[in-house]
């Protein structure tokens, strides 16, 4: 079925298969591949990207459900060359180990903190439920949502 | 994790989903995808065709019509939580639709994919069931309307017929009546590994109705009468809890389930505790 997905403000037609998952579209047809795959179960986040504006595991829906739709990735969120403030908080509060979850993290904490300016740390750790970090233990994690709240 | 060959179509209508129903055998409804697409992912569901019912306004929004709060099957978790009506006449509901899963996933599943699937893990099905909610389906032929108590029938399987879509998920309003749902979630998939809803008519301290399910546990959401019959009558002291608690907690021990989390004998135990937890929510 052909397709047409405005992907970080480019708009791609491609034809797919119906079966495909979004985040093959975005890693595989689109090269984008920020978002990254980390469980079969749709239950780690690592795949977490905007879809119309609101948080989605991209390993959970089709390609064909985002037709039309408009998909922001990590790789869309620095707005020319400047980081994102979540970007630049868990660079500055070591938000991150290896850095497998971080994308998903991102997409995450970018889209709570838009709906939640000013959130408390249970807030934030509720927030991000969806999101699984096997090497941080969350703690710098949190430090890096509370920091980048102040800072937007 | 990759689903296996299929097709898929995404009507205008549900008029048009029904025909497409109607005439394609191993069709399969899609709405937010959230149950459906994990399932094809490991390859336990294969469905020929998928029809995408996941935009249809018709299918979306909540309202209140007389006496009956009426939510479309296709409205997403996140804003059955969010709505004013759903938190002023069934509190239950809103907190069920908003501590299941995690963000990403209420902004996308819907409440109707849920109660059609019918995961004995799930939250809003027990929420529905202790409300006295009624399903409304529709087929090329007509509605009819389904009571919760005669929808939930196993594990994974309701009354929705081949060829039905779930319309709306419909709930009696009562003037002060108080709810809560109350659950001990796995900690990895947030499903419930418990969760109990119950419904109060509390009026001087004096409870002269209560209804209660209880799902997760068990292999689908399932009244406890005998909860039930201690509550309604009391004045909700600790001896009624206590008298709920191990009537629930006898109901559910003949049918408990049991997997690497949580045997059987501990969902039994938890039962009456979460029980009484919803119970004093209800009250909070
Ligand atoms: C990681 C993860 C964690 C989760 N945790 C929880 C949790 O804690 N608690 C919980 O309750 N749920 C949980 N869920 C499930 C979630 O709530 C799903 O959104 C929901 O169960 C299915 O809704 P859907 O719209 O995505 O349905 P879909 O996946 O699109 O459909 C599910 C089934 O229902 C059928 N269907 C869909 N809509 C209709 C309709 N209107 N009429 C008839 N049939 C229909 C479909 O054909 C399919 O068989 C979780 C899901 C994930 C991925
Ligand atoms: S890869 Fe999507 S949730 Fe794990
Ligand atoms: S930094 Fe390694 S998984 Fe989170």
């Amino acid at each position: 079925m052909k397709v047409t997905v405005t992907v970080n403000g480019t708009r791609y037609e491609r034809e797919v298969e119906s079966r495909m998952l979004l985040v093959h579209f975005l890693r595989e047809e689109l090269g984008l591949t920020g978002t990254n795959i980390g469980c079969d179960t749709s239950q780690c986040g690592a795949c977490t990207v905007h879809m119309d504006g609101k948080s989605v595991k991209s390993c959970a829906v089709l390609a064909v459900q985002a037709d039309g739709r408009e998909v922001t990735t990590i790789e869309g969120l620095a707005q020319d060359g400047t980081l994102h403030p979540l970007q630049a908080a868990f660079w500055e509060k070591h938000g991150l180990q290896c850095g497998y979850c971080t994308p998903g993290m991102i997409m995450a904490g970018s889209a709570f903190l838009r709906d939640h300016p000013h959130p408390t740390d249970e807030e934030i750790r509720h927030g991000l439920e969806g999101n699984i970090c096997r090497c941080t233990g969350y703690q710098n994690i949190v430090a890096a949502m509370k920091s980048a709240a102040e800072n937007m | 994790m990759r689903p296996a060959q299929t097709t898929y179509q995404r009507p205008t209508s549900v008029a048009e989903a029904l025909q497409i129903l109607a005439a394609h055998e191993g069709a399969k409804l899609l709405a937010g995808g959230h149950s459906l697409i994990p399932a094809m992912n490991q390859r336990l569901a294969t469905p020929e065709l998928l029809v995408d019912i996941g935009r249809l306004d018709e299918l979306k929004g909540i309202s209140v019509s007389g006496n009956t709060l009426v939510i479309g099957a296709a409205t997403p978790h996140a804003q059955v939580t969010a709505s004013p009506n759903v938190r002023a006449h069934a509190r239950a509901l809103a907190q069920a639709c908003g501590m299941l899963a995690d963000p990403q996933v209420r902004n996308w599943g819907t409440i109707g994919g849920n109660i059609a699937h019918a995961d004995p893990a799930s939250d809003p099905p027990t929420v529905v069931l202790a409300a006295g909610g009624k399903l409304r389906l529709q087929s090329a032929t007509g509605q009819r309307v389904v009571d919760a108590n005669d929808f939930f029938l196993d594990l994974f399987t309701t009354a929705l017929q081949p060829g039905e879509i779930l319309r709306s998920i419909e709930l009696p309003i009562v003037v002060d009546r108080r709810s809560a749902y109350v659950k001990m979630p796995h900690p990895a998939s947030r499903y419930a590994v418990v969760g109990v809803a119950v419904f109060l008519d509390v009026a001087n301290g004096y409870c002269s109705h209560a209804s209660v399910a209880i799902g997760g546990a068990v292999p689908k959401a399932t009244r406890s009468p005998g909860a039930e019959r201690a509550l309604q009558g009391s004045h909700l002291d600790d001896a009624a809890l206590a008298a709920a608690a191990a009537a629930i907690s006898a109901e559910v021990s003949g049918m408990a389930m049991s997997d690497l989390y949580a045997s059987a004998e501990y969902r039994t135990a938890m039962a009456g505790v979460i029980l009484q937890q919803a119970v004093r929510a209800a009250l909070a």
